[in-house]
């Protein structure tokens, strides 16, 4: 039997894009082969072995009664339990349905919704069980990735930054898009990780890093967003990757507030 | 159905190496076969429903979080049906730029299903961490073809895994010719590595497997189709995208969050992908790619599931040929993204994802906000056919033990490269089971 600490990837409601960010680790990959034991990652082995595990990496949110069992049952065999990605961390873009009647988006999509057993929400996984770490994004960062890892193998805190998009920007020498074009940007509020790749791309942060550890909502509202947009298209934008995280939600609902059943996703014509 | 026979029942609880969650049950009698059925469990996430009301711009951000594998399928089909609403021409420099990208995409994920998915199988191999210690050469240069793909994505949108530049009307931020002028030489490499690659791949022992099926994919006389033609099948018929809807539709059965989809009129499934790609558009291959496919000694039509592995494999060698032209002759003089007016408007699209055939509409308010989606993704369409399949090869191993069975049973499934994340989405389905 292998000594090697032993990585459990385990998936809920989600792309899978942030365990593929492992695979995408092409020049890492095999090493880290060496340095854990992979004993349980539906996606890339058919070994999958029961727990203990030292680490559980989890991707996605829970969204259905049984979700709820499997969560509670991988917290009690892993050792540290790592969420990873927005899904995990704040709900995901499908906890849109915590914030609408579930029973409508049902009908909308299946022709016969007693076949699906869903709960009404889309809740992260830190509602449910203690999580050790959250690592942020939609989809995560590699380079932070194999840090997280890194470091839970040495034991140690992971280094991961959490000052706003902004710094980065600044310091990757982009032309601020709010200030020379006019663009609305999330950059303000939204936690760093990405690389700050959207203003690079001439277009504004759309937050799908989540909330910073330090926000100004309400100035970023009335400041970056209100001068360029509606209220109502202000609120909906906050609610998307992680609109369910409570910084962003809090704004969101403040602009566009909540009316009865689904009838407000359907308000969208008043974009200036 | 005698019910007193003895049965045996093989569940499949995950299963692995594809993409999302799903699960196999079957339930075999004495000498016959009662029931199979891929069983999709992956909790559906209802994006057709959310995407309501939303502004079109985030549209392709959105859809792309149906899926981490082929994001660029999502945006892209999104983008062109929005452009097709509103009759938004792009220039033939972003076009072939957005071509690019496509093809980073096909090299990203067939990369990794050639030799971390699907390889291991032909090697009796748990992972492909696995075979790297028994092919170390194969699968480490299979890593670095990967690479190539998301160095491309990264350069292009941003990032590999959901990327940030595609807009409505082109892109948000054009790349500098010297930006992709350094990626020649990864992309000649490439061209050489996965020529090498498939020759690695004619090498395999494939499973004699025949499961006759009607291949469906998009085909253009122009170019191997990926994102314009017509919906081209096996069978001859061939329909304008306009008319998808008319002629398939999807129904929902109680073993699966996924739906299924069917061509009105005929009962048989079809299968998209790779495999239906080669033989619809083999003649619009390279050379170099139709004189490998011959040099291995692969002759179509070929009906082996098994197969699929050379298709992902040869269109990797296109990608990496075609994409090595447009690395070297693009001129980024022009205008990023055209401007354009919103008004009330449907407008639909189909391109090839990697792992098939995918269609969007929207239905599209005065301002800009979606009022209604669709979105068919290619593993709802390839479900009945895996099925059919599993069918088929299940009477040949009647008498393994249920372990090899379900071993097997998941070589089938795999074939298909599957991608559950995406089959779980959708949309109203116009037909219930057992309304004609």
């Amino acid at each position: 039997m292998s000594k090697l600490p032993r990585l459990a990837v385990v998936k809920f409601a989600s792309c899978d894009g942030c365990q593929l960010t492992l695979l995408d680790c092409e020049d890492e990959l095999l090493a880290l082969g060496e340095a854990v034991h992979i004993a349980h990652f539906a996606e890339a082995s058919s070994q999958l072995e029961e727990g203990p595990y030292d680490i559980a990496l989890v991707e996605g949110s829970i969204t259905t009664p049984h979700d709820v069992e499997r969560i509670l049952l991988l917290r009690s065999i892993s050792r540290v339990l790592i969420t990873i990605g927005a899904c995990a961390t704040s709900g995901g873009i499908q906890a849109l349905k915590n914030f609408a009647d579930h029973q409508e988006f049902m009908k909308a999509v299946y022709a016969r919704p007693e076949f699906i057993q869903t709960l009404s929400t889309s809740t992260p996984i830190s509602q449910h069980v203690k999580v050790d770490f959250e690592l942020r994004g939609c989809p995560v960062d590699k380079v932070q990735l194999l840090e997280v890892i890194q470091a839970y193998l040495r034991g140690v805190r992971p280094k991961t930054s959490s000052e706003s998009v902004c710094q980065p920007c600044k310091r990757r020498g982009t032309v601020c898009v709010v200030v020379v074009q006019g663009i609305p940007c999330l950059g303000p509020i939204t936690q760093s990780g990405c690389g700050s790749i959207c203003p690079a791309f001439d277009r504004g942060c759309y937050g799908c890093f989540g909330p910073a550890a330090a926000t100004n909502m309400t100035s970023l509202s009335d400041n970056v967003l209100l001068p360029n947009m509606s209220p109502t298209e202000a609120g909906k934008w906050l609610r998307s990757f992680n609109g369910y995280s409570p910084v962003f939600a809090e704004e969101s609902v403040r602009l566009w507030p909540l009316t009865l059943s689904n009838k407000s996703h359907k308000e969208g014509g008043d974009t200036k | 159905m005698d019910d007193t026979s003895p049965k045996r029942k093989i569940h499949v609880p995950i299963l692995t190496r594809v993409e999302g969650e799903g699960a196999l049950n079957i339930v075999l009698g004495r000498d016959s076969i009662q029931r199979v059925e891929l069983n999709i469990y992956e909790p559906p996430r209802f994006f057709e429903a959310f995407l309501q009301g939303r502004n079109h711009n985030e549209v392709a951000d959105i859809t792309a979080r149906i899926c981490g594998i082929c994001p660029i399928a999502y945006q892209m089909t999104a983008i062109q049906a929005m452009e097709s609403a509103w009759g938004i021409q792009i220039s033939e420099s972003i076009y072939r730029l957005r071509r690019l990208m496509y093809f980073a995409e096909w090299i990203e994920s067939h990369g990794l299903h050639i030799h971390l998915l699907h390889a291991p199988d032909f090697f009796g191999c748990a992972s492909g961490l696995e075979l790297a210690k028994k092919e170390p050469v194969a699968v480490q240069r299979g890593l670095k073809l990967k690479k190539i793909g998301n160095q491309v994505l990264e350069l292009l949108g941003g990032r590999a895994i959901h990327p940030i530049s595609l807009a409505v009307g082109g892109f948000f931020r054009l790349p500098r010719r010297e930006e992709l002028l350094q990626l020649v030489p990864q992309f000649e490499w490439g061209l050489e590595a996965s020529i090498a690659m498939v020759r690695w791949i004619g090498g395999f022992a494939f499973p004699e497997f025949h499961s006759p099926t009607t291949y469906v994919a998009l085909q253009c006389p122009q170019e191997y189709a990926i994102m314009k033609g017509v919906i081209a099948s096996s069978d001859g018929a061939t329909v304008d995208v306009g008319k998808y809807e008319q002629c398939f539709y999807e129904e929902h059965v109680e073993h699966s969050t996924a739906l299924h989809a069917h061509r009105v009129g005929n009962p048989l499934p079809y299968q998209v992908g790779p495999m239906a790609r080669v033989h619809l558009s083999f003649d619009q291959l390279s050379p170099t790619v139709r004189e490998l496919a011959e040099e291995i000694g692969w002759t179509l039509p070929s009906f082996n599931p098994y197969h699929s592995i050379i298709a992902r494999g040869l269109e990797l060698v296109q990608a990496f040929q075609e994409g090595l032209d447009i690395l070297k002759s693009f001129e980024p003089k022009v205008q990023a993204r055209v401007a354009y007016e919103t008004s009330e408007a449907s407008g639909c699209s189909a391109t090839e994802a990697p792992r098939g055939l995918i269609y969007h509409r929207y239905d599209l308010d005065q301002s800009g906000h979606v009022s209604r989606a669709k979105i068919v993704p290619p593993t709802s369409q390839n479900q009945r056919q895996i099925e059919r399949d599993l069918v088929k090869i299940l009477p040949s191993l009647l008498s393994e033990t249920d372990e090899n069975i379900a071993r097997r049973c998941e070589t089938v499934i795999r074939n298909y490269d599957p991608c559950i994340s995406c089959a779980t989405h959708f949309l109203k389905v116009r037909r219930t089971k057992g309304v004609e």
